[in-house]
Parts: C-alpha cells; sequence; structure tokens
C-alpha cells in the first residue's frame, strides 16, 4: 500500500464521479423512503438511524411497510435478512479483491455494500492495470452513495407529510431504468446474455417464493446458464476448460 | 424514539452488516475452486436482472405487459438508450423522460 497520496485521492475521486449518475437513481428512493417513513408511524429518529445504519435501500423501504402494518420486529428482521441475502452474493465477487486488505478496510466497505456501489466498483476491479489502491475507488463510490442516501431520506422525512401521495407519482421508476443503465455493461458475452435472459426468466417464474427470496434463486439458475453456456462455446472452441 | 424501534434497526443492521461482512471476514481462510471464481462475474448482471425484471412487468404487484404500462415503456426506452448511448447517465435520463414523457402527454 505503498502508492503515493495522489493516486489513492484520485481513484475516491473517480469513484465518487462514476457514482454520480447512481446517485440521481436513487434520489427519488431517498424521497419516497422518507416520506412514507413520515407516515407509517415509525419516528423520525428511527427513520434517520435507519437510513444511517442499515443502509440498504430495499430492505428499509419492505421494513417501513411492515411498522405501518404492526408486524413484529422478529419479522421484520429476518424479512430484512432473506431480501439482504443477495448482498452475500456482491461481497463473494469481491472477495478476490479485497482479501489482501486489512480489516479496518473491509469493515467499511462491507458496511457500505449497495447494489450501486458493488456495480460501478466491479468494473474498476476487473480493469486490468496495476493500481494497488482500487479499493480508495469503492471508499469513493461509497462514500457518495452513503451521504447521498442520507440527505434524501432526511428530505423525504422533512417534506414528507407535505408530499401528498409521494408513492403515486411513480418516481420508483428509476430503480429498474437505473438498473437497465447497471446491467447494459456487464453483457459483452453471449454467456452472460444467456445469464441474464436465464436470470430474467427465473425472476417471474419465482414471483410467488415470499420476502423476495425469488432474486438470490433466480440469481443461481442464471449463474448456472451463465456457467454451461460458457462451456458450450468454450468447447465449441476447442478451448481447453477449466 | 421507542425500545422496539431500538430493537429493530439494530437487528436490521447486525443482519445487514452481518450479511455484507461476513465473507470479507473469513477472506484469508476462503479458498475458492477455480470453477467459482469463474462464476463471480455472473453474479453482477443476474442480480440485478431478478430484481429490475418484476419491477417493470409487475410494477403494482400485478401483471402489466403491454404498452399501456409506462413502467415498460420507460424500460425499453432505457434498454435502447443504453446500448446506443453506452453511457448510464443518458440512460437513466432517457429512460425517466419517457416515462414522465408518456404518463404526461397520454
Amino acid at each position: 500500500m505503498n502508492q503515493p497520496e495522489s493516486s489513492q485521492r484520485q481513484e475516491f475521486l473517480s469513484g465518487a464521479r462514476d457514482t454520480f449518475p447512481l446517485l440521481l437513481g436513487a434520489l427519488p428512493f431517498g424521497l419516497i423512503y422518507g416520506a412514507v417513513a413520515a407516515t407509517s408511524g415509525l419516528s423520525m429518529p428511527a427513520a434517520v438511524a435507519m437510513s444511517a445504519f442499515v443502509f440498504a435501500g430495499a430492505s428499509q423501504f419492505i421494513a417501513v411497510g411492515l411498522v405501518a402494518a404492526q408486524t413484529p420486529v422478529a419479522i421484520i428482521v429476518l424479512t430484512t435478512f432473506i431480501v439482504n441475502l443477495r448482498h452475500m452474493l456482491y461481497s463473494a465477487t469481491l472477495l478476490p479483491y479485497l482479501k489482501n486488505l486489512p480489516q479496518k478496510w473491509r469493515i467499511p466497505l462491507a458496511f457500505w455494500l449497495t447494489d450501486e456501489t458493488f456495480a460501478v466498483t466491479v468494473h474498476r476491479f476487473q480493469k486490468n492495470d496495476s493500481s494497488t489502491c482500487k479499493h480508495w475507488y469503492q471508499l469513493g463510490s461509497s462514500i457518495a452513495m452513503y451521504l447521498n442516501w442520507q440527505f434524501w431520506c432526511f428530505l423525504g422525512l422533512v417534506l414528507g407529510n407535505r408530499i401528498p401521495d409521494a408513492q403515486s407519482w411513480g418516481l420508483d421508476v428509476a430503480m429498474p431504468v437505473t438498473f437497465i443503465g447497471m446491467i447494459i455493461p456487464f453483457v459483452k458475452t453471449i454467456p452472460v446474455a444467456v445469464c441474464v435472459l436465464t436470470a430474467g426468466a427465473a425472476s417471474l417464474l419465482t414471483l410467488a417464493m415470499p420476502y423476495k427470496l425469488g432474486i438470490v434463486v433466480s440469481a443461481f439458475a442464471g449463474i448456472a446458464a451463465g456457467l454451461m453456456a460458457q462451456r458450450i462455446t468454450e468447447a465449441g472452441k476447442g478451448a481447453p476448460q477449466q | 424514539m421507542t425500545a422496539n424501534e431500538g430493537w429493530m434497526i439494530a437487528g436490521m443492521m447486525a443482519v445487514t452488516f452481518g450479511i455484507r461482512f461476513f465473507l470479507f471476514a473469513l477472506a484469508d481462510r476462503i479458498r475458492m475452486a477455480p470453477w467459482i471464481e469463474g462464476s463471480l462475474k455472473f453474479i453482477p448482471p443476474a442480480v440485478l436482472t431478478a430484481i429490475t425484471l418484476p419491477a417493470v412487468l409487475l410494477p403494482q404487484g400485478d401483471w402489466q405487459v403491454s404498452l399501456t404500462n409506462p413502467y415498460l415503456v420507460s424500460a425499453i426506452a432505457a434498454t435502447a438508450a443504453g446500448i446506443l448511448t453506452r453511457n448510464l447517465l443518458a440512460t437513466i435520463a432517457i429512460g425517466l423522460a419517457a416515462f414522465f414523457g408518456y404518463r404526461f402527454f397520454l
């Protein structure tokens, strides 16, 4: 880790900069979370604390909905666990790149690991260059996402009761649109295309599964299909199999 | 903040951080088989697609597979924009413009 400070700062800044479009995508989400939390019966400090300490958009939404429905705490925590299971797949993906970092790095990078930061950072890690401080890039992306999320959630909470029917505006369209933008750069080969199509089909076939468990199941279906497609295309080329 | 809310947030934080940190914590002890390492590259597009497609085709929890569904129109616009421009900001901007344009004018 003897890189000059300037290249650390550069990685940090480009991580934050490359996350900028995703900040816009998260904006309406934070606002709606705040607005919904404000009317769910959750206290203002609790809603702020949830954004600050849990920092996981999808499960925060679901939790607020469950609070409004007066669900027991144990069920809310269990639901959070299942909804966020996909993050374990993310940390598995980043593992080869972060395993040589000390724990003082791994802890904050784990805490801040979101869909967005993951999608941006994985491209940086996969790039073949000699930079040894790509983790600074992830840190830049993480902190940008974190501050952005806190700000918009807070604004949503403050404005909450004054925005009539925030949910019916359709601002939630920002999520699929942002995610489509994140998916496309990954689809560069036939096996990845097969993986995406399979995961998509599986996500529609597993809708009946509770707690969005279908997401994780569909991801595994997509990964398996991608691996098989890779074997077939490699065999077709006569390349040695892994 | 009530005690109940405190427990809820502590519990949610514990499970969320636990999931995110579990593999990182064990990083030195985990040795991945090559085929597992080779499968990691499929994770991001697989998970993101599995989240996105239902949100587009069942925006309010029931099927809406027609061009009267603004979420679907917006997704098609964003996909086209993404493939053509290869630019994340343009993809999001065009997807959102399609959504609100569609809702406003139709």
